[in-house]
């Protein structure tokens, strides 16, 4: 074929073929290195199951077990969130593939939605297996009685958080080893703020007022009142929960639409300051 | 052959210094000493704090909690840091240097000895690690009320059971960095997975005792469980908490501790050698792999 018979697909096809390019080897990443099942999915389990020990061993109510196992779960996004997304642009820089998406005529934007739907693959994998692994090891029961409303806290959960995701990874695309080192910040304090492993309302039954602003604050975090919205869906009737559940909701569908806007306008702006400042292609800094 | 065995030790050593230099300045020169300060804090205060907020929030509800559970937990969950950041920053060497920094494979064809080398990187982590240590045990003391009674521990004691603690966790930490050689880039998995399995198994926030017959075995082949024990118990903080050791004399524990770390240190040795000399078989030590 001659260079003029070649059709230019539209904008639209070059994009999605940059979003399932991107996704690729993530999920065909995982099946290839089967030690990556292991250390990413077997092992992240005996963590969760040591706090579910600790609330056996303090005799907490049975939901506190099921509370820990849903949380462990969703650490399965958030590690994926810093590690694969937020970080994973500097790890791009570091390898040298920044540059080639840089030059590639696709919207950046792909390239974050095609790591986000990839990630998501294999953290669900991971996730799906605590779950199992705490209703047949620990004897979970989980009852739904609203899966409408599960569904729509979990899927804008994950839309706002990976659109956050989205919105670091601009941000780290500069960074160099603080890169590594934010990510590992956020692990522990996110940990605790978002309540984890204890329902957030925790924070007001054991602060008063303050507590309720600690557990306010940490909602700018999606993924704290995801956990808190499903935790309500999985144990209806316990009174754990921190806000009504279509309150969650409506916070979770705006912190989407916030969190995909401004990660699409950071994007812009950092790739635009990297380039002024000639830092995109730095590395080993 | 004697110079040169005297000049291979000297090289060992100057290795051992400066990759302990270099491990330091990477740790730590990323930002202002301000910033480094607050990120050395804010991470093992906040994994404390979850402990508590769960202790607090069952404590409230009326839950079977006791003052020394809250001790236990803590005192443990602080010196646990070694397990967490010791043993997982020794393995990490192995990817950062063939993945990210792409060294691995200059400092193999230099004459540096790569097993001094991982020592002398892992340095850095002991102290960052044992400076969080102490803040967190601070932040125990003043803000939480946990009775340490510093002029009644038996510091000597102290010393001797941290030190055979600290070799022995390098000593996983090493058998798992000869792992690492093998395998892909492993981050967040392979950090909560192998600290996850001491977490359950060695007695860190809950008794031993809690566990089924066969975790109680396995827990009592763990150095890590004698460790800490022994740590509680010359700190006199939460002891008589967990039934499994409760019988066993404190120079018992420091001989089973002394003997667990002698086999594991052999062991460990082993599996490091064994992966270093597959992987350059295999061809592995530039490997990247980035998914």
């Amino acid at each position: 074929m001659r260079f003029e018979e070649f059709r230019k697909p539209s904008w639209a096809v070059m994009n999605m073929r940059a979003v399932f390019g991107r996704a690729y080897p993530r999920i065909i990443g995982v099946n290839r290195e089967l030690s990556w099942v292991f250390f990413e999915t077997v092992l992240p389990l005996l963590g969760v199951a040591g706090y579910v020990f600790i609330y056996k061993a303090l005799e907490a109510p049975p939901q506190y077990i099921g509370y820990v196992i849903i949380g462990g779960a969703m650490t399965a996004y958030w590690m994926n969130v810093l590690w694969s997304m937020a970080a994973q642009m500097y790890w791009e820089k570091e390898m040298g593939n920044l540059e080639l998406y840089l030059i590639a005529p696709i919207s950046r934007m792909s390239v974050l939605g095609g790591m986000a739907l990839g990630g998501m693959f294999s953290s669900s994998v991971r996730a799906v297996s605590t779950i199992v692994v705490g209703m047949v090891v620990f004897g979970i029961s989980l009852s739904l009685p609203d899966p409408l409303m599960f569904s729509g806290i979990f899927i804008f959960t994950m839309i706002a958080l990976y659109g956050m995701g989205m919105m670091f990874a601009s941000l780290y695309m500069l960074w160099g080893r603080e890169a590594w080192h934010m990510s590992s910040l956020f692990t522990e304090p996110i940990y605790l703020v978002s309540g984890f492993y204890f329902p957030v309302k925790g924070f007001a039954s054991m602060l008063g007022n303050p507590g309720t602003w600690i557990a306010a604050g940490a909602s700018i975090i999606p993924i704290t009142l995801g956990l808190d919205g499903m935790r309500q869906c999985l144990y209806p009737g316990t009174m754990d929960g921190f806000l009504p559940l279509w309150v969650e909701l409506v916070i979770l569908v705006f912190l989407s639409f916030l969190f995909m806007a401004l990660a699409k306008y950071s994007l812009a702006y950092m790739e635009n300051l990297g380039k002024r400042e000639g830092r995109l292609t730095m590395r080993w800094q | 052959m004697a110079v040169n065995t005297q000049s291979a030790r000297k090289r060992n050593l100057l290795t051992f210094k400066w990759s302990a230099w270099l491990g330091w300045q990477m740790e730590s020169n990323w930002a202002d000493p301000f910033l480094f300060m607050t990120y050395s804090i804010a991470k093992p205060i906040a994994g404390s704090l979850i402990l508590v907020v769960m202790y607090s929030i069952i404590a409230a509800l009326g839950g079977g909690t006791q003052v020394g559970m809250f001790h236990y937990m803590y005192v443990s969950n602080a010196f646990f840091m070694y397990v967490g950041q010791v043993l997982f920053g020794v393995a990490q060497i192995v990817h950062d240097d063939r993945e990210h920094f792409q060294t691995m494979r200059y400092i193999y064809i230099s004459p540096s000895s790569y097993f001094s080398y991982m020592i002398g990187r892992s340095v850095s982590k002991l102290v960052i690690t044992t400076f969080a240590v102490v803040i967190t045990l601070a932040f125990g003391v003043f803000m939480l009320n946990i009775p340490l009674e510093i002029f009644a521990v038996n510091w000597l004691l102290f010393l001797v059971i941290m030190l055979i603690g600290i070799l022995c966790i390098m000593a996983f930490g090493l058998a798992l960095a000869g792992v690492s050689f093998l395998t892909a880039k492993h981050q967040g998995g392979m950090n909560e997975g192998i600290a996850g399995l001491f977490y359950l198994f060695c007695g860190v926030v809950f008794p031993v005792s809690i566990l089924p017959a066969w975790g109680m075995a396995f827990a009592k082949i763990l150095p890590i469980t004698y460790w800490l024990e022994l740590v509680r118990r010359t700190l006199d903080l939460g002891v008589g908490m967990d039934s499994t050791l409760a019988a066993a004399s404190t120079p018992y524990c420091l001989a089973i501790l002394c003997l667990s770390t002698l086999v594991f240190s052999v062991l460990a040795v082993a599996i490091f050698k064994v992966g270093d000399t597959v992987a350059r078989k295999k061809g592995l030590i530039d490997m990247t792999t980035a998914y």
